[in-house]
């Protein structure tokens, strides 16, 4: 197989690039100096693409590599993969589900609490010695909060079942109402903000969920409101969501991703509510290989012909 | 007589609560936060009295005190106050207390109950995801602009299936393990006796439940027993990959030997919302990005406050007309407290 050309679309891990060294030719994108270049002169030997959050494989690239015949991301969300191209074309594409979705919802509960209970704040204030001089404000208790979740896949189930250990009652938007479940269902995500307290974006990206938490979602949430976002940045309209930070018409905002990574509006910066996060819902050791893992696993299986460990398409 | 002076008249029977110190309620809500129409109270940091001459003077109006964490309860004090017949306290701790005198005398002793063990196990919760997934110090990153110009923070550590050991399992210790179990930790704990209902794995001894754990969580109370409970024994068996909250008291751990093994990176990282000698914390700590503190804020939510001031209000009211305590402390089986301050 180490002729087999696998092109990686940026930085992500070097253990996976390691071990993709060892078993592929590995092309590192972000070191070609001339990428349109360098994909006319390689079209014939890349078979493979490796992306991530950050980077994948729209229709230019795949109409660029004609002998591709699998894209393995190196995450859940397949936002940066043109599936349809995809589709069209007959390419494989993986993601890495399961592994990552103990430490997204672990995160999500961890920036609730890191906002609600301003940990982050109180922190800063230990280490900048105004502890001797008097107490930190009061801040707002976790227990109990009613927590609206948007997507409710294996994150949003995740997040829901570690909520629920905090007596928080749960509340949901989805495409369709899932009977099953016992959780309180509104048929849209206007009427889940207005009557929750904390909102907590955990659908995939798509067309539709593009700006789901717009103005008027921002509105209903209300002054008291808090947002968390382990999605994808462009979930949120960003600029209103800002404005609405600054002049305290929202509670406060947890945040993992943005609209413009690794730019974070810098207006934000200052605000003792919101905490930001430099996207790391599944940055942990244990997961990263678990990750790396299923792309190397999910590549081998391909060119040795075998059943795809988690394919998409 | 005029509406006036009856309400004046009924002011001066109205029985009296003894305030040492100002509790964190007055200085965050104002002095009337615990007021109620059935009592009044004496506040003795008002006086230009020293203390020992204004017990003296007002003894035989005592009949209660409301005390905090701050203020403690001495059996020298408790001396100076013959009609002493209840002791409120505003904390969740009792180490401040003399509850050898308390029960000695027949003074009953009213706690917090369980109406802080949500916050509590809240805090430890997020401090302990803070400190794994480290929170804080990529939030600091990300506010420093760092993200753009310097890239991907350092990865965290993945808090699913970890060893949880609980040092405590009591209404918080409880909490705590009630909600990391969704987590998919599994839980251990070490208590003064082990629990025969409760479907945790018990350890007789803290440095055995260290060794077995990746997380150790401090939730019991602060006793003669307990002091340095935390020892560098402890802290070596819990190692390198081993993280410790602390939400109890300070002095339960060794602070010196904590502080010495976060700068060698003898154990992966700790949080901290007390302190030995609280408000003063070990400057070393504040170097480490594995390190997060807060200011022994663990109860410190509005809700947690509400609920204070009802059961402080309703615990004197009950003594006052004779009806049971809402929260009464049992002094019977309780370890050693020499009463002595944080």
């Amino acid at each position: 197989m180490e002729s087999i050309g696998v092109l990686m679309a940026c930085p992500m891990n070097s253990y996976l690039e390691q071990q993709l060294e060892k078993r592929f030719k590995l092309y590192r994108f972000w070191t070609v100096p001339d990428k349109s270049s360098f994909l006319a002169s390689h079209k014939d030997s890349i078979q493979a693409v490796v992306g991530n959050a950050g980077a994948g494989a729209d229709a230019e690239l795949i109409e660029a590599l004609p002998k591709l015949e699998i894209v393995a991301s190196f995450s859940v969300g397949l936002d940066k993969i043109d599936l349809a191209k995809c589709k069209e074309k007959g390419i494989r594409v993986t993601n890495t589900p399961d592994v990552l979705t103990e430490d997204v919802a672990d995160l999500a509960i961890g920036l609730m609490l890191a906002v609600l209970r301003k940990l982050c704040e109180s922190d800063r204030y230990v280490r900048s010695g105004k502890w001797k001089r008097g107490d930190y404000v009061l801040t707002t208790k976790f227990t109990g909060k009613k927590v609206g979740i948007i997507g409710l896949g294996r994150i949003g189930m995740a997040i829901a079942k570690r909520a629920e250990a905090f007596s928080c009652p749960i509340s949901y938007y989805s495409r369709t109402e899932k009977p099953e479940i016992k959780y309180k269902y509104y048929p849209s995500v206007v009427e889940l903000a207005a009557h929750c307290d904390i909102l907590v974006v955990a659908c995939p990206l798509t067309k539709e969920t593009h700006h789901i938490i717009n103005r008027e979602v921002i509105d209903a949430m209300g002054p008291k409101g808090v947002l968390i976002n382990i999605g994808r940045g462009p979930h949120v309209d960003e600029p209103e969501l800002v404005s609405a930070l600054v002049e305290r018409r929202l509670g406060g905002a947890g945040l993992d991703v943005f609209e413009n990574e690794p730019y974070v509006p810098e207006e934000l910066f200052g605000l003792d509510n919101v905490v930001l996060l430099p996207h790391v819902g599944s940055g942990t050791v244990e997961t990263r290989q678990a990750m790396a893992d299923l792309v190397i696993g999910n590549l081998e299986a391909h060119f040795q012909k075998k059943p795809l460990l988690t394919p998409v398409v | 007589m005029a509406a006036e002076d009856q309400s004046q008249a009924s002011q001066s029977d109205l029985p009296y609560v003894l305030i040492l110190k100002p509790p964190a309620s007055f200085l965050l809500f104002g002095d009337h936060f615990f007021d109620s129409p059935n009592f009044q109270y004496l506040k003795a940091y008002e006086s230009p009295l020293p203390l020992p001459h204004f017990l003296h003077t007002h003894a035989q109006s005592i009949q209660a005190l409301l005390s905090s964490g701050g203020a403690p309860v001495t059996a020298d004090t408790i001396r100076l106050l013959p009609r002493l017949g209840l002791v409120v306290t505003t904390s969740q701790g009792l180490n401040h207390i003399d509850l050898s005198e308390c029960r000695r005398r027949g003074i009953a002793v009213a706690g917090a109950g369980t109406i802080f063990s949500a916050d509590c196990a809240d805090s430890v919760v997020g401090l302990l995801i803070d400190v794994l997934r480290k929170v804080s110090a990529s939030n600091r990153y990300v506010k420093q602009g760092l993200w753009s110009s310097q890239g991907t923070y350092p990865l965290g550590y993945k808090l699913g299936g970890k060893r949880v050991g609980i040092v405590g399992l009591g209404s918080i210790g409880t909490e705590v393990a009630k909600r990391l179990e969704a987590f998919g930790c599994s839980i251990s704990y070490n208590s003064r006796s082990k629990k025969p209902l409760v479907p945790y794995t018990f350890y007789p001894n803290v440095v055995e439940l260290a060794a077995n754990c990746d997380a150790l969580i401090v939730c019991c109370a602060l006793t003669d027993e307990t002091h340095h409970l935390i020892s560098k024994e402890v802290l070596s068996a819990l190692g390198k990959d081993g993280v410790i909250i602390n939400i109890a008291r300070g002095p339960i751990i060794d602070e010196k030997e904590l502080v010495r093994c976060l700068v060698k990176g003898e154990i992966r990282g700790a949080g901290l919302d007390v302190f030995e000698h609280e408000p003063d914390v070990p400057v070393e700590l504040f170097a480490l990005d594995n390190v997060v503190m807060s200011p022994h804020s663990a109860v410190f939510t509005r809700e947690s406050f509400d609920d204070l001031c009802k059961l402080v209000v309703g615990n004197l009211e009950a003594f006052f007309s004779n009806e049971p305590l809402l929260t009464p402390v049992a002094l019977d089986d309780l370890p050693h407290f020499s009463g002595r301050k944080d």
